[in-house]
């Protein structure tokens, strides 16, 4: 178990930063590539301005006609993001790696509230689940792939938690959370978790062409 | 639920499936795929949460008490991704369903696009839908016999080219009974715009072409209209999925206006025409922007309201409210300008809610309307959403300056028995303006 936690934490960790950054700047270049190539004249449409704008407005929950009419949906998916974003991040646990391997560190989240950003995480990782099993819509569209990226994300949440409440062995727990993690980085770029990478993209998009072409807001 | 149990019979759509093979759909649709798409239908084929946000956007899926297969997601999930996933190995008749859903179950209003925290465009991924279904050859008859019509003759409605004249002669002559001294000018060169209309104007719509010109003669207009092939702005073609034709149809438009030399292009009440000249046409034929300042009636009338050159003599009886056009509201931000001519011609305005971008569609634009009879329920069916809305405002009048508005809501508010009236802008002005010159 020892080897594996060694393994986990050295060359596996290279090998899954290294995935996740090569990778996402590959699948970007790549995309953006083919956008110049096929959907050049759409590209020219793209502006700072009104990119940024949608992308502004999309951010404040509830001000979007989506969000507004999708409350529950609208609740989960800042708390989510909120929480997949600052918990990896500012976790102690996490910046005391960071200063271990590379000498650095910053600020870090108070422990109680890194608690807190985590369980709301696999909270709402459970609301999303019980809207894809009950959901007529989600029911309709949803495939294989929509679980397995849910799972995903949720695994490293879900050990980490334990792990940090000294359920079950603590190794093992503080390995399968380090593996699920790495995981979930390398997924980054070849799933539907990709929305992370180009989301931003096609949000700025449909704003510039709301904003320069159409003159009405697109939120 | 599901589009397997509600399969309509189009001989349009029937013939097309009769004439294709699996193999041949798999070679059309990988060609369509490699060739005219690329990363904006990647990324959103990728990145779509299947989160389901998008459903309540849908005035179909409202309508339809919530029926998944009318969502947005769902529509895209019957069509583009079952086509994708199978790499285009797919029998006619799955070509045939996804041709029901996405020229009659979808209006690309883009009203989806206010609901997708992504920005992912349903609209955009239904018309590549479109499109490889025009390549395949299955269309409902009624929308290719406009696209047809376009082809052969420039118009929408197989009109000729004396029959165009002669209508705009007859309205003239009509109209100096009125105004002694009218004119609808034909091909006069530099004059200050040209006026375009859709063909059901000429074909059956003539009085709207006599309001029109009651409007600029009595505003002092320097206008004209043209004598040929390319006074037809409305476009089917864009609809249908043939973009060779639609790209024609505009060229003629826009070489029309230049030839003309007119500073601009003032075009009726239409709202599918507008996208098509405003922001299809033109990309397809390699401008960023229109070549031609191309204005809408909304904002031109707003121009001589503003301008004092139009004045109301009284104003239309109220309350009236008001219903967004899509294509000229989510296309083109007219709200604010449509809002302050209405209420400066009519007494009083009770909205719609939810109004301005977030406006419910007509279900007729998008083509749905011009797919004909075989068609009509799915669209008064599929609106049952905008009927309850039209009747929560408890007004007589509802205000569409759109002509496939027009249309959709009519068949609505007959069918739902909301007993209201239907008004242009251009009606009311022409009915309350002072008019000096008039005996
Ligand atoms: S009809 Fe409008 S809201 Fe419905 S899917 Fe099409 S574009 Fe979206
Ligand atoms: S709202 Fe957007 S991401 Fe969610 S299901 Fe609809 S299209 Fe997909």
């Amino acid at each position: 178990m020892r080897e594996l936690y060694e393994f986990a934490v050295g060359p596996m960790a290279w090998a899954a930063f290294g995935v996740f950054l090569i990778g996402s700047v590959i699948r970007l270049i790549s995309m953006y590539s083919l956008a110049r190539k096929k959907d050049g004249p759409f590209l020219s449409y793209m502006s700072w301005r009104f990119g940024l704008r949608s992308i502004l407005n999309w951010l404040i929950p509830f001000n979007a006609q989506g969000w507004k009419e999708n409350p529950l949906v609208c609740v989960t998916t800042f708390v989510f993001h909120l929480g997949l974003i600052l918990v990896p991040l500012f976790l102690l646990g996490h910046v005391v790696l960071w200063d271990q391997y590379w000498g650095f560190s910053y600020p870090t989240l108070p422990e109680q509230a890194a608690d807190i950003f985590t369980i709301a995480v696999i909270v709402a990782c459970l609301v999303f689940a019980w809207r894809r099993a009950t959901n007529r819509t989600l029911r309709f569209v949803t495939t294989g792939q929509d679980w397995l990226v849910l799972l995903i994300a949720f695994l490293p949440f879900l050990t980490g938690f334990l792990a940090s409440q000294h359920v079950g062995p603590p190794l093992v727990m503080t390995t399968l959370h380090v593996l699920s993690g790495e995981l979930m980085l390398m997924a980054i770029p070849f799933t539907r978790l990709s929305h992370m990478i180009f989301g931003l993209f096609s949000r700025a998009y449909m704003g510039s062409e709301f904003g320069g072409v159409r003159h009405a807001k697109d939120w | 639920m599901g589009i397997e149990q509600r399969r309509i019979d189009d001989a349009g759509l029937a013939r097309g499936m009769a004439a294709l093979t699996p193999e041949k759909i798999a070679k059309t649709f990988q060609a369509l795929i490699a060739g005219e798409c690329g990363a904006r239908l990647r990324t959103y084929v990728e990145t779509c949460m299947r989160c389901g946000m998008c459903g309540p956007a849908c005035h179909y899926f409202l309508s339809h008490d919530g029926d998944p297969s009318y969502a947005p997601v769902g529509k895209v999930s019957e069509t583009m991704w079952k086509l994708l996933k199978a790499d285009g190995k797919v029998d006619p008749r799955v070509i045939g369903d996804c041709a029901q859903i996405a020229y009659t179950e979808c209006n690309l209003c883009r009203r989806c696009m206010h609901y997708c925290p992504l920005g992912i465009d349903t609209a955009y991924i239904i018309s590549v839908v479109r499109r490889l279904c025009h390549k395949l050859g299955v269309t409902p008859m009624y929308i290719q016999d406009t696209a047809h019509s376009h082809s052969a003759t420039l118009n929408q409605m197989w009109v000729k080219d004396d029959e165009w004249t002669d209508s705009l002669q007859w309205q003239e002559d009509e109209a100096r009974s009125e105004f002694p001294d009218l004119r609808i000018p034909l091909e006069m060169e530099g004059a200050d715009f040209m006026y375009s209309v859709i063909a059901p104007e000429p074909k059956f719509r003539t009085q709207l072409i006599y309001q029109a010109a009651a409007i600029f003669h009595t505003a002092g207009c320097n206008w004209t209209m043209p004598g040929t092939p390319g006074w037809d702005n409305s476009n089917m073609a864009m609809f249908s999925g043939d973009a060779e034709i639609m790209g024609r149809v505009e060229r003629y438009h826009f070489e029309t206006a230049q030839r003309l030399r007119v500073k601009r292009i003032v075009m009726g009440e239409c709202g599918h025409a507008f996208r098509a000249v405003y922001d299809v046409g033109n990309r397809w034929l390699g401008w960023k922007m229109h070549p031609v300042p191309v204005v809408h009636s909304i904002e031109f009338f707003w121009e001589l309201l503003d301008q004092g050159k139009i004045r109301m003599a009284s104003k239309y009886p109220g309350p009236v409210t008001i219903h967004d056009p899509c294509n000229v509201i989510r296309g083109r931000g007219l709200m604010d300008k449509l809002r302050e001519v209405v209420n400066h011609i009519c007494d009083g305005v009770v909205e719609m809610s939810p109004n301005r971008e977030h406006n419910l569609c007509c279900c007729a634009g998008g083509g749905v309307i011009n797919c004909g009879p075989p068609f009509k329920n799915v669209r008064i069916v599929g609106n049952k959403a905008k009927a309850d809305q039209l009747k929560a405002t408890g007004v007589q009048t509802c205000i569409a300056p759109c002509h496939n508005c027009h249309g959709g809501l009519e068949d609505i508010i007959h069918h739902y028995k909301l007993g209201m009236k239907l008004k242009f802008l251009g009606d009311i002005i022409y009915e309350h303006m002072e008019k000096p010159g008039a005996v």
